[in-house]
This record gives C-alpha cells, structure tokens and sequence, in this order.
C-alpha cells in the first residue's frame, strides 16, 4: 500500500508508540473539560458493557495510531543535514542544516530512565521549536549526537559515524548544600511561599468559606513548588564539563537532561546576583544560544565568582568578568529625574571583548555581548531623556536579544554606538569557523 | 546617481542643516533624505481620515446634541492641523547614511532612533512597495539580521534608489559576510 509505505532511514525506539497512545485519551478529556454538564450524563449512563465497549473500541484505535505514527517516521543522516520524516497523512520533512546547529540535547523523563530510552533534542538557527527525536534507545541517542556534532564540526563523513563520544574533562560540579541554600537565600522563593500562605488565609477570613481559599491556594502552591522544589529537582547535581564538541551540561534529579552547545554559539552571557547572595560571593551564570537554548540558557545556577570567571573563560576565550565589572561606568546624577531611585542601577563598560551592561538594585545582572556577536547598534532617545540630555543605546545579538546601556549622556551615547560598529567589525574577524575543526 | 536621487534633490536641499550637526562631521555630506513622496502619502492618508470624520461629526453633534456640542467636533481638526505639521517633522527625520562598513539609519523628532547595521551581519535585504505606496512612486527597504530586534528600515524611497540600495547592501553584505 503506497499509503503507508515505510520512509527510507532509519527508526525510532519501538516504545514510541506507547506515549503516542495518550493523544485520543487527552482528547476525551478535553471534550469532558469542555462539555460538563453532558460528560456528567455521560458517565452516570456508563454500564459495566459499554465501557467494556467504549474501551475496546478506543484502545486499538489509539493503538494504531500510535503504531502508525512510528512506522511513519524515520530519520536520516546526510552529509550536511538531518532529516527527519514524520506525519501518517500529511508528510512533514524536516531538514535541519547541521552547520547551523547550536546545541543539542539529550533528556531522558523519569519514565524513559525507567524504560531505557532517551530524546534527543536539536536547536537550529530558523526553526521555531525544537525539533526533537522522541525516543531513541539510549545508546543510540549518544552515539547519534556524536555523530551530529562531528558532522557540523566538519569532520569527514566516514569518519563521524564511528568517532563515538569525544572525550569530556568535569570543569564544575554543584554541591547539593549550596544549591540548597542559594534556593533558600532567593528572596522570589519566600516571597512566593508568604503569598501562598497569607493570600488564602485573608480570603478565608474575608469570604468566611473555606473553598475559595482553597481554589487560590492551589495555583499559588504550585507555584512555590515551581519557583522552589521544581528548580531544586532539575538543578540538582548540575555538572559543566569541557570537550572538544563544546560545553556539555548535566543536571536533574529525576528526569536527567543532557546539554551540548558547541564552540562560538554563545551569543550573550549573563551574570545574576541576587541581593543575599552578594555576601558570599555567589553568582547565577546564564547563555543565551541562538535558537532557544537549553533550559532557559542556565549555565551555572550557583557559583562562587572565581568559579563562575574560570568557567566563562571556557566558554567564550578571552572574557573576563572581573575586567568587565572593573569597566563599569555609573550613568551621570541627572538621570535620577528620569528613573528615580533605580537610576544608580545602571552601568555601562567596554572591554576588548565584550559590550558589558548592568542594570537592578537588589538583584544585579550583569549582561555581556562579545563584540563579534553584535547583529546591529541602536541609539534611542525619548522626549523625557531628551529634556535631561540622555540616551539609550541598545546592542541586539543572534538570540534574539537586547543588551541595553541605559541613561547615558547623550555626547556619550553616539560615541559608544559609533566605536561599538567599529568593534563589532573587527571583533568580527577574529572569530572563529562556523565548522570549528575545519 | 544624480539622475536616481534628483527627485528628492528639494528635500535635501531643505535638510542641508539638519544634515550638518550629525554626530561625525566626515560623514555629513553623506546622508540622504526620502522622498517628498512620502510626505505628499502621509498627508493624504491624514486628509482622507479626518475630513470625512470632521464633517460626519460636526453636522451630527449639531442635530442630535446641539450647536455647542458640535464645538467638540474642533478636536479631531485640531488633532488633524497639529498632524498636518507633525508629519513634516517627521518626514524631514528620517535620512540614511552608507559609510565603508556599516548603513546608518536616523529617524524621529520626539522619539529619536539611530540604527547602525553592519554590512556583513545583513541575512536579507527587502524591497517592498504596496498599492498607496506605488501610486505616490515610492518602495521601502526592510533589512533582517540574525537578530529580530533590529528595527532597520526606511520607508518612502523612489523604486530605482530602493533597487540600487538592495543591490548594493546585497553586494556588500556578500562581500562581508559573517556566521552568527
């Protein structure tokens, strides 16, 4: 049958099909979410029979979709791209350019521990979402991800198949003790935690029954859970490790992620510290990678900042954090009349590699920009700045983001757009290939 | 090129001293306006909405509410004589300088923008021109970066300076291009 021929290349782990069989059950939950009153009539005419029926009808169906669904996609491996083959009556082709490749992931859920089985997740430059091959056995999702970073690093083709793993050198691991007091010392997490307790309670003692608390209570809980345990769970046993195919992030305590961001794909580095973590030193490191990025582009959740610097230096040669905080330049007294109080917040500093920026009272970002990652240089001015002489500048990187220097003088302002396009264009040529063992 | 830019020759002519106090003084000879056309547009554009609107709302207010609430129909002329002027402004902001490297884009009289695109992280260089647009002789330019917040366009060019435009940052961005 032409239909349903089977796509050239290769397949999906047979276990495929399982999580597949939950798409017509979230179907009939959501015409019951959708429809109560009838899903009500519906369930009190429910015999012991027709259950029996409705479910020996649903389940093959479900079963065969699912089955279909993976009989219908393969994947294959050419010399410059991915491709993937997916959809029963629509087929969808998807063709991932592996020179524009910006990290890959390998997450394995709870259950696909249990199973033995893992996903692998792909960041490209111009797709919207993460195309993701979900499952694979967990061999075969590490031996492909090898392959995938050896072909975008240009290595010859016969030769990826078989490099395997390269190898990886641990640069950084979070001890629990301070993942756990850093989550303790955030001041979002109590904040939620003293909304979720005081909100219900005054809801209770306003409204004198004891449901609508209940039904705030819920969504502020989850919450907490969320902004604490949630981030607890998958920052646990964080592990930043160096190998030729990048920088290789572990982490999670039940459902395990696996990130690669190759060489150069870095487009910006931000440096979080939040108010009570300033005392010990600690700091919060994110990337922001073309394309999305692994898990919100966490690198470091919590780090001393000699830890934090040696890592950086990994990452992106030659930045310097230290050097970059010591370039910090304060934003001239008038602007207090434009942003009263937060005003002092706001710094500004150039080094040789980076557009460095930070902004915040309590909780510091430092925000830096290589000057090779630089897309364009903008100036802005509104009608209030311009009464008081000041401008922003903005710098917009390749993932999709802003670095601002705010409240400069405006003489100032047009002089760091001017040299920033200068230094972007010479940063520019220094920067290494696209494919980086070519 | 005298030939593509002589339209706007007036324009420019009326900006020589907006042009002068541009932050680098090498570069001021350089800068170019857009065309009259585009203010001719505005202006219309306004014309069609708030004479209609005026003389719908005047007659209206005067026959339902009576004649001193048909005072309140003043409001949209005011708001209309003050666009009148305001486009103007505007219109004679906006200009774009091509320096070696990098294509500077100026615009706004109460909020100011100037954009700095290098030549070699240019991903796609639009040219677009819509029905209003062709009727008053004018086509925008839309440059893309790897970044969607570059905001680099200009809008109201004449169709031969938009094609040359694309042909050259086209040219350059080839001849500089750089990976992300």
């Amino acid at each position: 049958m032409a239909l349903l021929q089977r796509p050239e290349g290769r397949r999906l782990h047979p276990v495929t099909p399982w999580r597949r069989a939950w798409a017509p059950m979230a179907a009939l939950f959501a015409f019951a979410a959708q429809d109560p009153e009838r899903a009500r009539q519906g369930v009190e005419s429910l015999t012991a029979g027709r259950l029996l029926a409705v479910l020996a009808l649903l389940l093959p169906a479900a079963a065969a979709y699912g089955f279909l669904s993976w009989w219908m996609t393969s994947y294959t491996v050419t010399e410059t791209e991915l491709r993937i083959r997916t959809g029963l009556l629509f087929r969808r082709v998807a063709h991932i350019r592996l020179d524009r490749l910006q990290a890959i992931d390998v997450g394995r859920p709870l259950l696909a521990r249990v199973v033995g089985v893992a996903k692998l997740k792909l960041d490209v430059v111009g797709t919207d979402k993460k195309d993701e091959l979900a499952f694979l056995g967990e061999r075969d999702a590490v031996a492909l991800r090898a392959e995938l970073l050896a072909r975008a690093a240009g290595m010859a083709p016969e030769a990826a198949a078989e490099v395997g793993e390269a190898p990886a050198r641990e640069l950084v691991r979070v001890g629990t003790r301070m993942l756990v007091v850093s989550l303790l010392l955030l001041g979002s997490v109590w904040g939620s935690l003293a909304a979720a307790l005081a909100v219900p309670l005054l809801i209770w003692w306003a409204s004198g029954s004891l449901w609508p608390a209940l039904a705030v209570a819920v969504p502020l809980l989850s919450g907490v859970w969320r902004s604490g345990v949630g981030r607890f769970l998958t920052e646990f046993d964080w592990v930043v490790a160096e190998s030729p195919d990048g920088i290789r992030l572990d982490h999670g305590l039940l459902d395990r992620a696996h990130a690669t961001v190759p060489p150069g794909r870095v487009q910006a580095v931000r440096i979080v510290e939040p108010w009570l973590w300033r005392r010990r030193g600690w700091v919060r490191v994110e990337l922001d990678v073309a394309a999305g990025g692994n898990e919100g582009g966490l690198l470091l959740p919590v780090a001393t900042r000699e830890t934090a610097r040696g890592v950086l230096a990994r990452v992106l040669p030659g930045l310097d954090p230290a050097e970059a905080a010591a370039s910090l330049v304060p934003v001239p007294r008038r602007a207090r009349w434009v942003v009263p109080l937060w005003w002092r917040g706001y710094r500004h500093g150039v080094t040789q590699t980076v557009f460095a920026s930070r902004k915040g009272l309590l909780c510091r970002t430092l925000s830096l920009v290589p000057h090779a990652k630089v897309q364009s240089v903008r100036l802005t001015q509104g009608p209030w700045e311009r009464a008081f002489k000041l401008a922003d500048v903005h710098v917009d990187h390749g993932a999709n983001g802003t670095v601002a220097a705010r409240l400069r003088a405006v003489e100032e302002a047009r002089a760091v757009v001017a040299a920033q396009a200068g230094r972007s264009r010479t940063g520019r040529r220094r920067a290494r290939p696209e494919r980086w063992l070519t | 090129m005298s030939q593509l830019t002589g339209g706007s020759s007036g324009g420019e002519a009326g900006r020589a001293g907006h042009a002068g106090e541009a932050g680098r003084p090498e570069d001021a000879g350089r800068w170019r306006g857009v065309e009259r056309g585009l203010l001719r547009m505005r202006r219309t554009l306004l014309t069609a909405v708030s004479v209609p609107l005026v003389a719908v709302l005047g007659p209206v207010l005067w026959l339902a509410a009576g004649p001193w609430w048909a005072v309140l129909a003043a409001a949209p002329a005011a708001v209309a004589l003050w666009g009148w002027g305001a486009i103007a402004r505007n219109w004679a902001s906006w200009r774009y300088s091509e320096r070696d490297d990098d294509l500077l884009i100026e615009r706004g009289v109460v909020w100011r923008g100037l954009t700095v695109v290098p030549y070699g992280r240019m991903q796609l260089v639009e040219v677009t021109s819509g029905p209003l647009e062709r009727h008053f002789g004018l086509a925008r330019v839309q440059l893309h970066t790897a970044a969607a917040t570059t905001d680099a366009h200009i809008p109201g060019l004449a169709p031969e300076e938009a094609e040359r435009l694309r042909e050259r940052l086209t040219e350059l961005g080839e001849a500089r291009s750089a990976g992300l």
